[in-house]
């Protein structure tokens, strides 16, 4: 294709596009992310390509390959269409089936097709599974619409529409419609972006940055969306950089993400080639591109003065602010830094007007949030609800509750500088002000559930060892702080903890919090904080008793066999790693405690859960 | 090694001096020592900068790596599933901590803050290979499957 001159060929295209698209056939949509990837996408995939041809139904089928749908408890799973009909936890040989009778007769597979867990209902399309009812996927819904590794496909559903409705604007007017809409900063700390957009600092040239730093353990909406469905967080990049003036603009994309990386660098080729990035944007005479930044495994780098270091080549040391990056930034130039998801969000903001994306969400957080639902809950993956809906309908309705039949004990959310929320918190609504003023805060969207066999000790520790090894060094409260504070919570695990530790711990968050410089030491203290405001009764059973209640501290718990339960099958012996474990076959075993290292393989490995941790 | 090359791509311009080591490491799948003296010499940066560059990042390694290369992603949605168990499983059949590599190059083994997979978790990635939902139970024939991997390779 060549290059795009003006609005009007762009729009003729996309037209094109869109017919080109062949809507009026059958299509299947094959989830296809990291995650369905690891769980076979590409074998059922393959297996729907080879069948296809075999059945000479090349010109009559729509195969494809597209990014994360969300529901990575259901991968491999196929979206097929007319109709809508899901089918989820796909074999490669289903494939055929759904050929055969999906495709070919109009038949739904019963057998293939998503049943809840919970009630064990089937669903028969997607609108129908109780993951998807209560979302509202505006910025993820369009990931199953498209390959992300053809610019066709997003140009076919409107793409970069958001972009020519820019280039027709004065630049003011499109960072007033940003501030209209009420966006706020995805990435964490959720500072509204237009008001961050007119702020940018005088002085040329002026540089912005896509954070596609996501380095929050639990939370994987960026890469969602980074593999899913880059050019809208590309679009999203030209239309800010159009709206302020700039010239050049930075994804700075963890190296842990590699099949985003692929994808983006390839969106970025194509964009150039059709002339949406490079000089002359559509014939407006605004020119900006993109370049790309590996980065290189430092949590810290998500930190903004850090990025801007680190794609300078430098150590990832964050450095006070005042001077904020908008006025100083990128070599020193005035420079905006936002997330992928907020990025993802302006094309829309753009496109269809500030005042729509306002009226999703609540009074001061507006639109809609993607959240990575992960941990012990039954429908894990990528949910995007409107802001201000509940803790419960996100965990419970969307997904699904707690498996096994155990409580929901807490939620972590907002990553290391996040916080707990127990179950009396359940109806808080999620938005920006209702988070933070529990004690957590939104973060970049990782909602991690906990039930009643996580130890919340644990998890402080946890994230303490996560926090000591991430520091980078550069301030002293931070460095020692979370390795003091690690070491006290570390012995509390060992059950050598003191009668005065909790108030030493606490005395020690509120110091790493009140004398640290950037994000990650002002909120260091916060894992520690918010379980010991929600969970003190667990912290005191360690220290006072010296007992784990939920069975995950080593040093506080045995493991034993129950003679009533064990068939004597043997498993657990033969599986143990310190072959403590004895018993004649058929006959109950036991555990030798002594050498017993309490990896807890014999309880994986009993069928029949007559291992229990005491 | 051809570190020359790499460095010329880039211009030898010091702001590249992170997405030269990538690429270093990249070939090498290290930064050998000599590399990185090379890497000094050509950006006129002194190699204490290099240096400190190459071991803040825990993307590199100064160190060679094995033959296979294990990573148990010890994110928080893993970590409430039991990854650290599976890291002790790991460490127990491969015979080294994490972060470190078998004395026969066969096996590095490494833990990293988030994979970003967390809906299938605990997950554990074995020579780029994604594999979620791990148990304990499975680390050893993954371990036997490299081995054979290697067999085959050698024979």
């Amino acid at each position: 294709m060549s290059k795009l001159k003006s609005t009007t060929e762009l729009k003729s295209l996309q037209e094109k596009l869109g017919k080109t698209q062949h809507r009026d056939r059958p299509t299947i949509v094959v989830s296809s992310g990291t995650c369905g990837r690891s769980r076979g996408s590409s074998q059922v995939y393959a297996a729907f390509e080879a069948g296809i041809k075999d059945r000479g139904l090349a010109d009559k089928v729509n195969l494809r390959d597209s990014g994360c749908h969300g529901f990575c408890q259901a991968e491999p799973n196929v979206v097929v269409y007319p109709g809508e009909v899901f089918y989820a936890n796909l074999k490669p040989e289903d494939a055929a089936t759904i050929l055969d009778e999906t495709v070919g007769k109009g038949q739904v597979v019963d057998r293939l097709l998503y049943a809840d867990p919970g009630s064990g209902k089937k669903a028969a399309k997607l609108g129908d599974v109780p993951f998807y009812t209560k979302q509202k996927r505006l910025i993820s819904g369009r990931n199953i619409l498209l390959d992300p590794t053809r610019i066709e496909d997003y140009l076919a559903i409107g793409g970069y529409s958001g972009l020519a409705k820019a280039l027709s604007m004065e630049p003011k007017a499109v960072t007033e419609e940003v501030v209209k809409s009420g966006l706020r900063g995805r990435g964490g700390g959720g500072f509204p972006t237009g008001l961050k957009w007119q702020r940018l600092g005088q002085g040329t040239p002026k540089y912005v940055i896509c954070n596609a730093d996501e380095g929050d353990p639990g939370a994987y909406m960026d890469r969602g969306l980074l593999e899913g469905n880059p050019h809208s967080v590309l679009e999203g990049m030209v239309i800010g950089a159009f709206a302020v003036g700039a010239t050049e603009g930075v994804m700075y994309v963890r190296t842990e993400y590699p099949l985003a990386v692929t994808n983006v660098t390839r969106a970025i080729e194509q964009a150039r080639e059709l002339g949406l990035l490079g000089e002359n944007i559509l014939g407006s005479g605004f020119s900006f591109d993109i370049t790309i930044a590996r980065g290189a495994g430092a949590f810290v780098c998500g930190e903004e003065t850090a990025l801007i270091a680190s794609i300078e080549g430098r150590i990832g040391e964050p450095r006070q602010r005042p001077p904020y990056p908008s006025e100083k930034g990128l070599w020193g130039k005035p420079t905006i830094v936002n997330n992928v998801e907020t990025w993802a969000s302006v094309p829309i903001v753009v496109e269809h007007g500030g005042e729509k994306f306002a009226s999703i969400g609540t009074k001061g957080s507006k639109g809609t949030k993607i959240f990575s639902l992960v941990g012990k809950v039954n429908n894990t993956g990528l949910v995007e609800v409107p802001m201000g809906t509940t803790l419960r309908e996100v965990i419970f309705d969307t997904g699904g509750g707690i498996p096994d039949g155990r409580k929901f004990k807490a939620v972590q959310i907002g990553g290391p500088s996040g916080g707990c929320l127990p179950a009396d918190k359940l109806d808080l609504p999620v938005d920006y002000e209702s988070l933070t003023a529990a004690g957590a805060m939104m973060g970049s969207g990782g909602m991690i559930v906990m039930d009643e066999t996580t130890c919340m000790v644990d998890i402080a520790k946890y994230f303490l060892n996560f926090l000591q090894e991430e520091s980078c060094g550069k301030c002293f409260s931070c460095r020692e702080g979370t390795q003091r504070m690690y070491e006290v919570v570390d012995r509390i695990t060992q059950g050598n903890g003191r009668a005065d530790d909790l108030a030493l711990l606490e005395e020690l968050a509120t110091m790493v919090k009140d004398a640290s410089m950037c994000g990650l030491g002002r909120t260091a203290g916060n894992p520690v904080l918010s379980t010991l405001a929600n969970f003190r009764g667990e912290y005191e059973a360690h220290v006072l008793e010296k007992k784990c209640p939920a069975g995950v501290c080593k040093a506080l718990i045995h493991y034993r066999i129950l003679v009533d339960k064990c068939t004597g099958c043997m498993a657990c012996a033969k599986a143990c790693p310190q072959k403590v474990i004895s018993g004649e076959k058929k006959q109950p075993h036991r555990i030798d405690q002594s050498g017993c290292i309490k990896c807890g393989i014999c309880k994986d490995s009993c069928k029949f859960d007559a291992v229990v941790v005491e | 090694m051809d570190v020359g090359k790499i460095i010329d791509k880039y211009g030898s311009r010091r702001r590249f001096l992170i997405a030269i080591l990538q690429d270093i490491q990249e070939q090498e799948r290290y930064l050998p020592k000599e590399a990185l003296r090379q890497v000094s010499l050509r950006l006129g940066m002194p190699l204490v900068d290099v240096y400190g560059v190459a071991t803040f990042y825990s993307a590199f390694s100064l160190e060679p790596r094995g033959r296979h290369e294990v990573t148990v992603c010890l994110g928080t949605a893993c970590h409430v599933r039991g990854s650290h168990r599976i890291l002790e499983e790991f460490e127990r059949q491969i015979g080294v901590e994490a972060g470190h590599t078998t004395k026969d190059g066969e096996f590095t083994l490494e833990s990293v803050n988030c994979l970003g997979c967390c809906a299938i978790g605990p997950v554990v990635v074995v020579d780029k290979v994604y594999h979620g939902e791990m148990t304990s139970n499975r680390v050893k024939t993954l371990i036997s499957q490299c081995r054979k991997a290697q067999k085959v390779e050698a024979s």
